[in-house]
């Protein structure tokens, strides 16, 4: 290898796909097989963190960051003057080989530019993965940026090797996306989208038919909306964002705050904040909508457009439903312990196991791991104390933020974070 | 007051399981359970030496596995490696608490014990997670991938798993410098093995002449590819000081690389 060469190559082409923050490599099971390199066991290995705290687990580079575009919010536009530069097939291929090898890596994310048009970068994002799993018998972690517009041919054999998919929507309004990539059609973004997930539709029902088909994107398809760019509320971005989970069987979508990287009238200017609390907020919400069974519009609705920032969505709900509380939490079905402020999944589990033995009160639910700072406002448990006390909302909140505001206002984290 | 034995065992798993046996069938009073060398505190209590019997470690195991869910069983051994002072006894406590109550009792989380193994245990497999992580190995001129480790707890018993199924067709020895024992697969198995290492390996000349050419080239692009990624506008030294705790950095590539 000429390393010298590929050095200089990794820092443009690394340091312009950092933006992107799907980086997670869970959600995939291949197996190693015949003895061939890695494997990707479903839960992702974070093999280091960035120093602004960022998950590193996958070799995330772009091909190229020659495009023939020009959408405001990408450092790699077409009008940016930047160093450009492209990796060769192979190259892509042996850094991806040795850095796994080494344990560095759980595999490999592959985006770029658009070098000609979409279906001749997408070939080439295909090539890599092709000769990974079919010449190194490599079975770690692939993710391809789908290349919006890309045809459905290209988009089918992409899923044969890759174990995830994404078309980065960025833009989370059409309005918004008419007027920060006004050269890019919706329908481009759409159409690889839905051929994805169609593929996976009917991977699955041949599967149960026939064995052997050959596995198709398993960990299914992901997309990125960039937060604070174009002026959308809270409300606008998870109401597009639970509109991706349903209609195209989405397994992640991601949030990332919009870091100003032009002084460009349509945009935040540069050094306005990284709306990272934000950014944390949506996140929350998300896994509100995912995992505790909340409906979108229990969060957000035309009266409260946008997420609190100083408490989590939550407990922001919970004040706001006080009718639905006090849960009794020997008595309660899990989904109402799950609605729970301070009551994450793992604790109620806890509980519905915990309760089996014994009345809970605050020093086991304390020992189990609930955040009671939060949760006994809203709870009765076995000790007697604060359910007798009929606190307003505006109260509860304040008492709350009174024991925890260092820790809510210095965590910050484009992961999730605790409920 | 009953009278109270101390049990002395060899430090093995077996061996624990033995003493579990002994303390039920002799009916003992147990107030501590310790490996070879420790000092002892309590001045009443009554020392026995227990040897470790495969047969009765086996008896105590199948029977805890009549009861126990294989989450249970699992922090059992994970609660054990940890090498926590005083584990042994609250690992005998979960057997007792099993045996009495004859179900799995791991959800009984407001009993001391059963607790404390609940949280021991989570502490072991997330330093599994960190080591299957944090692992870097270095290729050196036989071609072997080589990695030092000095975990807080012994993990390489359950880490032994996820390298050998990921890493079959290389072959890797990761050593945990502290317990000076390694795991060595050859491509064909892996087995524990012990080096010397009496010669020390600190100057650049010395590493130079252990590790292949390309290793320096490629620790240097991954530290490369670790400073690209880095958004500057959003750096948070806290956070990333508590994902990759400073004890570890020593053996990280990217913080350390050979050319340092
Ligand atoms: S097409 Fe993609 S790479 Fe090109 S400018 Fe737009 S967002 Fe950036």
């Amino acid at each position: 290898m000429m390393f010298e060469r590929i050095k200089e190559k990794l820092e443009i082409l690394a340091d312009a796909a950092k933006y992107d923050v799907s980086c997670s490599s869970s959600g995939s099971k291949r197996r190693n097989k015949n003895k061939g390199l890695g494997n990707s066991d479903g839960m992702g290995i974070c093999h280091s963190y960035t120093q602004d705290g960022r998950c590193v687990s996958l070799l995330k580079i772009l091909l190229t960051n020659h495009c023939i575009f020009d959408c405001a919010y990408c450092v790699t536009r077409r009008s940016n003057d930047i160093k450009r530069a492209a990796f060769k097939v192979q190259e892509v291929v042996d850094l991806t080989i040795n850095f796994y090898r080494r344990n560095y890596i759980e595999g490999l994310f592959l985006s770029s530019g658009i070098f000609k048009d979409a279906d001749f970068t997408m070939e080439r994002l295909i090539r890599v993965a092709k000769k990974l799993r079919l010449e190194e018998n490599f079975n770690g972690y692939i993710h391809l940026k789908s290349i919006p517009g890309a045809s459905d041919e290209l988009m089918r054999e992409a899923g044969l090797y890759a174990d995830r998919l994404s078309v980065n929507i960025e833009i989370p309004t059409i309005s918004g996306l008419k007027k920060l990539a006004p050269e890019k059609n919706h329908s481009d973004f759409i159409k690889p989208m839905n051929k994805v997930k169609n593929e996976i539709i009917q991977y699955n029902s041949e599967k149960k038919l026939i064995k052997s088909t050959p596995k198709y994107a398993p960990a299914g398809q992901s997309t990125q909306m960039i937060v604070g760019a174009s002026g959308e509320s809270d409300r606008e971005i998870m109401l597009s964002a639970n509109y991706y989970y349903k209609n195209y069987n989405m397994k992640r979508v991601y949030y990332s705050g919009y870091v100003p990287i032009s002084n460009d009238p349509r945009l935040p200017s540069l050094g306005s904040q990284v709306p990272m609390l934000r950014e944390n907020r949506l996140y929350q919400t998300d896994w509100l909508m995912r995992f505790y069974g909340f409906d979108v519009n229990e969060l957000l609705n035309q009266q409260f457009p946008n997420l609190d920032v100083e408490v989590d969505p939550k407990l922001s709900w919970a004040l706001r439903n006080q009718h639905q509380f006090p849960v009794d939490v020997n008595s309660a079905e899990k989904e109402m312990l799950l609605r729970i402020p301070g009551v994450g999944l793992k604790s109620a589990h806890k509980i519905v196991q915990a309760r089996r033995f014994r009345k809970l009160n605050f020093d086991h639910l304390k020992a189990i791991g609930v955040a009671l700072n939060r949760a006994r406002y809203f709870i009765i448990c076995d000790s007697r104390g604060w359910e007798t006390r009929d606190l307003a909302p505006s109260k509860i909140k304040s008492l709350i933020l009174r024991n925890s505001v260092g820790k809510f206002r210095k965590e910050y984290s484009s992961q999730l974070s605790l409920f | 007051m009953e009278p109270s034995t101390c049990l002395i065992y060899d430090g093995t798993f077996h061996g624990l399981l033995t003493c579990v046996y002994t303390a039920f069938e002799e009916k003992l009073v147990v107030n501590n359970i310790l490996p070879p060398g420790t000092p002892q505190t309590d001045m009443f209590a009554e020392n026995m030496e227990v040897f470790t019997d495969e047969a009765k470690a086996k008896r105590v195991w199948q029977g805890f596995q009549k009861y126990a869910t294989p989450r249970g069983q699992n922090a059992i051994y994970y609660a054990y490696l940890s090498e926590l002072p005083k584990i042994e006894l609250d690992i005998l406590r979960y057997f007792q608490h099993t045996f009495k109550f004859k179900t799995s009792v791991d959800g009984d989380l407001a009993n001391n014990h059963i607790l404390n193994i609940a949280q021991t245990a989570k502490k072991v497999a997330r330093e599994k997670h960190r080591m299957e992580a944090f692992v870097r190995f270095q290729l050196t001129k036989d071609n072997i991938y080589f990695s030092n480790i000095e975990p807080d707890f012994n993990v390489l018993p359950i880490i032994e798993k996820h390298f050998t199924s990921r890493y079959s067709d290389q072959q890797w020895i990761i050593y945990d410098l502290k317990r000076k024992f390694g795991l060595y697969y050859d491509l064909q198995e892996t087995r524990v093995i012990h080096i010397d290492f009496s010669k020390n390996l600190s100057s650049l000349e010395e590493k130079e002449h252990l590790f292949d050419a390309s290793e320096i080239e490629f620790q240097q692009l991954w530290k490369k590819y670790f400073e690209a990624t880095t958004i500057k506008s959003r750096i948070n030294t806290r956070l990333h000081h508590q994902h990759v705790p400073k004890r570890y950095w020593k053996y990280l590539s990217e913080k350390n690389p050979l050319h340092n």
